[in-house]
């Protein structure tokens, strides 16, 4: 059953040079229970999306140009601002990337969890209290109850980003948007918090969102998903299907960028060129100037996401031709 | 669970700042005399005796008399009530009021403009004309002076609560309370304005120096508290004429307010080194 449904999502910044379009035509759903992963270079919309879905996103500058984001039946952009802030919490919840700095410094860490329930419901201190410790308790926390009292300065990073997730879990939200959430960490805590995630969506029955440009990541976690690039989607597919058949030339540029221990590299491959600036995008398909296949008609119209059988959809028009 | 260590704690950095503990001496002693008025200085700063004016200092007077034969120490001491008294008074309303303001300015983007252009406004007054300005209107007296500092300094202090909360704002953690979903009230006043603590508490103990000279700048010049009431302005602006006679008359309230605005300098400079984590210089 849909959980989330973005429809044609098109937002804009306005700059000092005029208006540039951050993401264009994003489309997406999510069901309950479901991981769903968005992976990208920086730069190409990720967050953009996910703060447009919290209504987090600063406007001005930003602007919603067009779409629809539907959140169980509720169209999120049309609610007002205080039934949106209702929703942020025990509804959407959202975990940053930077653990570090994610957490006020001037409060113990059981402050800001029991801050954050008593916001949603209305238990008094000792039962927040016992909810909190609870919450850090399954998030992995050794001796919750006395962790209560420490200053984020006095926890590591990867169990900072711990409290995070007991923070954004603790009003038990039924879609969890994770940016980044372990980009910050080394590759052991990394692993631990992936597991974490995994398991706490099976107790909780969340649908989460996972932002990363990182495919171990993905690969990890993912049920489905989206790969963007320049602010548009341009492939989209099941987990499996990806990483065995990718059929955008971005998508398996991106493969080809990932090292494997059956074949000896010298070099890993790269793609050529960078991500064009928003402002600086080249007509037709984003990908076309960096494109090994692009041919002259790529230049002259966007691609459209065609649909390739198995929920796998892409958006190139090499594709046909070359099956 | 790791304790408390004192070590580490704000306090124990304070009292190993040699500068902010010669800071809190100085002040301390003004601030205890001032506290102590009653039993230290029994004689009334007010009663004439013609037969003991200009007495040098001695042990029966020991900051000697002024003209009217008047015992300076009770003058000086009384003079230090009031003085601490406009000071915490004019600090008081400018962290309350400042804080308002800066807060409203930095936070809401809609206020900012308009409420700074105010406040460049104000600032572009040199602070004692425009003191002398506001006492004019309202009169002399001692809470028309502390009306007068407190909006001649509220604006320099809603600055700096600005400008750390437009820093403040956009920190990560801002962010993440609000995905949370709390609202503009709660990060406000959870998160925003503690973390705006430091700079703002450095500022105030510098604002307390400000205001009481300021004060006795305007009681100097004849626009603040009235005679005979004993402020260190009046005491000084009456000694002058008798400086090459008896120069104790000046010498001793000019004295009392350089103690008072070294040490809360002091006190400020510490302060803000301890609370500072970008200054704080490894020892």
């Amino acid at each position: 059953m849909t959980l989330l449904a973005v429809d044609r999502l098109t937002t804009a910044f306005a700059t000092e040079t005029g208006q540039v379009t951050a993401i264009e035509d994003i489309s997406f759903s999510i069901d309950r229970g479901e991981i769903l992963g968005i992976v990208g270079e920086s730069g190409s919309g990720k967050s953009v999306t996910a703060l447009a879905i919290m209504g987090l996103l600063p406007m001005p500058p930003a602007r919603i140009l067009g779409g629809h984001i539907r959140f169980d039946g509720k169209d999120l952009l049309s609610l007002s601002d205080r039934a949106m802030q209702r929703l942020r919490g025990p509804g959407i919840a959202m975990v940053f990337q930077e653990p570090m700095t994610s957490l006020n410094p001037v409060f113990t860490i059981g402050d800001q969890i029991i801050e954050t329930i008593r916001a949603h419901e209305s238990l008094s201190q000792r039962q927040a209290f016992s909810r909190a410790v609870e919450m850090l308790e399954k998030v992995g926390i050794p001796s919750a109850s006395a962790r209560m009292q420490d200053y984020p300065h006095q926890l590591s990073g990867g169990q900072r980003q711990r409290v995070m997730l007991a923070i954004a879990l603790v009003c038990r939200p039924r879609l969890l948007i994770a940016d980044e959430p372990t980009t910050a960490l080394d590759v052991t805590i990394q692993a631990q918090i992936l597991d974490l995630l995994l398991d706490l969506r099976d107790e909780f029955g969340m649908a989460v969102i996972i932002i990363t440009h990182n495919m171990g990541v993905i690969a990890e976690t993912a049920d489905r998903v989206l790969v963007t690039y320049a602010g548009r989607v341009v492939e989209q597919a099941p987990v499996d299907r990806l990483f065995d058949q990718p059929l955008h030339p971005y998508t398996r540029g991106l493969l080809a960028c990932v090292p494997t221990l059956e074949q000896q590299q010298p070099r890993l491959q790269a793609i050529p060129g960078n991500l064009p600036e928003p402002a600086r995008r080249p007509p037709g398909c984003r990908f076309s100037d960096r494109c090994s296949r692009a041919i002259p008609a790529c230049q002259e119209a966007v691609p459209l996401l065609e649909n390739f059988g198995d929920d796998h959809r892409a958006a190139c028009f090499r594709i046909r031709e070359s099956a | 669970m790791r304790r408390y260590r004192f070590r580490h704690s704000v306090l124990w950095r304070l009292l190993h700042h040699r500068l902010f503990v010669l800071g809190a001496i100085l002040f301390g002693i003004i601030v205890i005399a001032a506290a102590l008025a009653p039993l230290i200085a029994p004689l009334d700063p007010n009663k004439l005796s013609m037969r003991n004016k200009f007495q040098p200092p001695s042990w029966n007077y020991l900051f000697g008399t002024d003209n009217f034969g008047r015992s300076l120490w009770s003058r000086v001491i009384w003079g230090a009530q009031l003085s601490m008294f406009i000071g915490s008074a004019v600090v008081l309303i400018n962290a309350v009021a400042g804080t308002a303001i800066g807060a409203a300015a930095g936070y809401f983007r809609r206020l900012d403009n308009m409420v700074m252009r105010i406040n460049d406004a104000l600032m572009a007054f040199p602070a004692v004309l425009l003191a002398i300005a506001v006492t004019a209107v309202l009169g002399p007296s001692v809470s028309d002076v502390i009306i007068a500092l407190s909006i001649v300094y509220t604006p320099r202090t809603a600055r700096i609560v600005r400008s750390s909360v437009v820093v403040l704002r956009e920190m990560e953690y801002v962010q993440a309370a609000r995905a949370a979903g709390a609202g503009d009230w709660r990060i406000l006043s959870r998160h925003v304005l503690p973390n705006a603590m430091a700079p703002l508490l450095v500022q105030l103990s510098f604002l307390f120096a400000y205001a009481v000279l300021t004060e006795a700048t305007l009681s100097f010049l004849g626009v603040g508290a009235v005679p005979p009431t004993p402020t260190w302005g009046n005491i000084m602006a009456e000694g002058r004429q008798y400086m090459t006679d008896a120069p104790w008359i000046i010498t001793i309230p000019g004295a009392a307010l350089m103690i008072t605005v070294l040490g809360l300098n002091l006190l400020g400079d510490g302060l803000r080194d301890v609370l500072d984590p970008r200054l704080r210089i490894q020892q």
